[in-house]
């Protein structure tokens, strides 16, 4: 078996040539840090030649996770070859990256991806005097467009075969001496200069493993420390000097660009998008546009179409005379028309509408404004102990809570990234639009629609700062904000097949999600339903209080009463958005009975009616919705990402208490304004909006000395 | 004579070049791994809507670093925005 690892800067578009490569379906976007995890595949047509995905990394530093998972990866499983990914529209800083791959005695194959957009701005390279001073073969193509990925793939393979160890990039004579010096005391034979570089620039991982007597390491401190005077700089930047200045010479005559060049196409488009004054508008704009695409045009059609037509008159009344006319029982009926169909029907009505956001998400995503938006939402974000970094996960939460919160991975510093993760999963991800399209009809009537779920967004928005701002003043979390240092890529228009292949892609989860766990919990919810202990003890009951779901619901129900929805029906409902948030309208789709009317909006919106009392409790209810902990699988990912117990458990316990404070001080608020009804409760409401204004006000913990050198 | 001067003073449209950055370890190798290190030219393209971060282009690609960071880097002027010093 033959192992090839794909390498590369961020954004350099691994991952495209991964699919390509490999025939597979990875998450792509246009963000530096998209690919988080490594990822294998065989190459198409021959199973014995598997592809490593490696994360985009700039250096081989020990310093970010996805560099050590890179350079761990590189030296200790020794692929046997190295594909190099190299984003040929900015080269110096690829080959920097290149000139440290070249180290590793493994074979190495240069790929310049990204040639169409060099071409189009009249640059030139020259292909086969880079490949000569780089000693290694060197080939142009453009991934997106599949163009000349062959000829690149085939070259690593024919290499493999005659395992080529590159030559590695040499430094100024000072240092090659120094190095030299190095590699004669280090008792390895592998990758020898590798481990030299690392051992002159003092990094801590290697020697840990390499295990060197004393005087060996005080050796090479005192030929580390020699140099470092006699070049008034310390060894890392020796070194790192040393690669831009090598770089530089490979590319003196291989690489021309026209001296002046004109405004490409990226920097007008900026001109508009980061605008002082444009850019936050336009943010505001683009985000409005994206909800009014999805819930009041397009999406909304075809979702009425899907509720009214597809499943009430299709699915619903044709599976009902199906049965009738087989003379199903009365009992078969119910579980299959109310049950599967009606339960697993309200949530999937709501397809069409989220195909619309996952649609403009990954159309966003894919053109580069991700980074554009970290870059104008830092300044504010910053304040809040979070960084633009934090906002692209927020921005594909909007989508999808797993890959938001796997995408904060790319957040270097540990607590930003946890406060991050906390506070990523309130954003009104597209599972929660279904629950947001329903009460936002019942408590607004028709006209409420896309600015209501628009308004949630920004709730989203603001919901975050908040639960950031108090965390931030918490121990656990003070300090100085971490560096904020980003690349900006270039603008380029998607793919339409890489935009309608992740949309298809999120839209397929869902519905497989319906399929199966949906199905699973409609056919629990309607036999909790109808079955319980009625008069004649347990069988079925004609009434639904005397369920087994009232029993459960009602038991759990008094801890929801100061939030205005107290009644089984609504607490069943909100425990069942833990297995998925889509559950809640599947759950209340059941309970009321959807089963052979037309229309099943309305429908919903009278179950809504009666379930909650007042517009003040259906609100309180959408609210804790949003707020509290995510689903089931969001709960398992965070759980991975966070890689601790304690961490996991701090963070849906803070989920589960914000989201009850804030529907509690939402409803008793409400309820006090509009009833005039004070008690207990409203004044506990007064209190928890006090703690939190106190938490925001207090100053900051001051970080220990010890803390702040670190 | 030039003035020692940080990336943090520039204005969008002037153009520097490195001379030091004043930071250690993780940090410093950062900067330095994108680029940024003595001798190279940088291009300050613009501040963010808020002020800050700050968008420099460098080695043929565009940086956003914040100012805070951009105290670190010292610079000298190459030429102002529209003239040569």
């Amino acid at each position: 078996m033959i192992r090839i690892a794909l390498a590369g800067n961020p954004n350099s578009g691994k991952t495209t040539l991964f699919n390509v490569l490999t025939g597979s379906n990875q998450y792509v976007g246009n963000w530096p840090g998209v690919t988080v995890e490594k990822k294998e595949g065989c190459l198409k047509g021959n199973k014995e030649i598997v592809i490593q995905d490696l994360p985009g990394i700039y250096s081989l530093s020990p310093y970010t996770p996805e560099e050590v998972v890179t350079r761990t990866y590189l030296i200790h499983e020794k692929p046997n070859a190295i594909l190099n990914i190299v984003d040929a529209s900015s080269l110096e800083r690829n080959l920097y990256l290149t000139s440290q791959l070249l180290e590793l005695d493994i074979p190495v194959v240069v790929a310049l991806n990204m040639m169409d957009v060099v071409e189009k701005q009249n640059e030139r390279i020259d292909l086969q005097e880079l490949s000569k001073r780089l000693g290694c073969p060197v080939f142009g193509m453009s991934a997106a467009n599949n163009d000349g990925i062959e000829a690149a793939s085939k070259a690593v393979v024919r290499l493999v075969l005659e395992n080529k160890k590159p030559i590695p990039s040499t430094f100024s004579e000072e240092v090659e001496s120094a190095l030299d010096q190095i590699e004669q005391l280090l008792p390895i034979q592998e990758q020898a200069r590798w481990y030299a570089i690392k051992a002159f620039e003092n990094d801590e991982k290697v020697f840990a493993e390499l295990s060197l007597e004393d005087s060996v390491r005080g050796q090479i401190s005192k030929i580390r420390e020699q140099l470092e005077t006699k070049l008034d700089d310390d060894s890392e930047s020796i070194i790192t000097d040393g690669r831009y200045n090598w770089v530089a010479k490979i590319l003196r005559g291989v690489y021309e660009k026209p001296y002046k060049h004109a405004m490409t196409t990226s920097d007008k488009i900026d001109h508009f998008v980061t605008n002082r004054w444009l850019a936050l508008p336009l943010f505001v704009i683009i985000m409005g546009l994206v909800y009014y695409l999805a819930l009041s045009t397009v999406g909304t059609y075809m979702t009425d179409w899907v509720n009214d037509v597809f499943i009430a008159q299709w699915c619903q009344g044709g599976m009902r005379a199906f049965l009738e006319s087989v003379h199903a029982s009365d009992q078969v009926i119910s579980l299959v028309v109310d049950g599967i169909i009606g339960g697993i029907g309200a949530p999937l009505g709501f397809v069409p509408q989220m195909a619309m956001i996952f649609l403009c998400l990954s159309f966003l995503e894919d053109c580069g404004y991700m980074s554009r938006i970290a870059f104008i939402m830092d300044r504010i974000f910053r304040r809040f102990g979070l960084s633009g970094k934090s906002f692209i996960s927020f921005m594909v939460s909007t989508g999808c809570g797993v890959p938001g919160i796997m995408s904060a991975r790319t957040i270097k510093d540990e607590r930003d990234r946890r406060m991050t993760m906390i506070v990523t999963t309130s954003m009104p991800c597209g599972a929660k639009l279904p629950v947001i399209s329903l009460f936002a009809g019942a408590i607004f009537g028709n006209d409420g629609g896309w600015w209501i779920a628009w308004a949630t967004y920004v709730f989203g928005i603001i919901a975050i700062i908040l639960s950031a701002l108090v965390l931030k003043h918490t121990k656990m979390f003070a300090g100085e904000s971490s560096p904020f240092i980003m690349e900006l890529p270039a603008y380029h228009l998607p793919k339409m097949k890489n935009v309608l292949r992740q949309t298809w892609q999120r839209c397929w989860h869902f519905l497989k999600k319906a399929g199966t766990i949906l199905f699973v919990c409609c056919v629990i919810t309607w036999a909790l339903v109808s079955y319980g202990f009625g008069p004649d003890g347990f069988g079925l009951v004609q009434e639904v209080d005397q369920s087994l779901l009232a029993a459960i619901g009602s038991f759990i129900a008094p801890i929801f009463t100061p939030l205005g929805w107290g009644n089984w029906q609504a607490t069943a409902a909100g425990l069942s958005g833990f297995v998925a948030k889509e559950q809640i309208v599947s759950t209340i789709g059941v309970l009321a009975n959807v089963a052979d009317d037309t229309g099943l909006d309305p429908q919903l919106w009278q179950a809504v009616g009666v379930m909650f009392p007042s517009a003040a409790a259906a609100m309180s209810f959408l609210l804790f919705n949003l707020l509290d902990a995510p689903c089931l699988g969001a709960i398992s990912t965070l759980a991975k990402e966070m890689n601790s117990h304690k961490w996991t458990a701090f963070a849906i316990g803070w989920q589960m208490f914000y989201a009850y404070s804030i529907s509690l001080v939402v409803y008793q608020l409400w309820t006090w304004f509009a009833t005039g009804m004070f008690g207990l409760w409203t004044i506990i409401a007064i209190g928890v909006v006090t703690f939190y204004l106190f938490m925001i006000v207090k100053p900051m913990n001051k970080v220990s000395p010890k803390q702040a050198t670190k | 004579m030039m003035l020692n001067m940080t990336l943090k003073e520039l204005k969008p449209g002037d153009r520097a070049r490195v001379t030091r950055i004043n930071c250690q370890g993780a940090l410093k190798r950062r900067i330095m791994d994108m680029g940024v290190t003595k001798g190279v030219e940088l291009l300050v393209r613009k501040l963010a809507p808020l002020g800050d971060p700050m968008e420099i282009n460098l080695r043929g690609y565009e940086l956003t670093i914040r100012k805070q960071e951009c105290e670190a880097i010292e610079v000298e002027m190459i030429e102002r925005k529209g003239k040569r010093s």
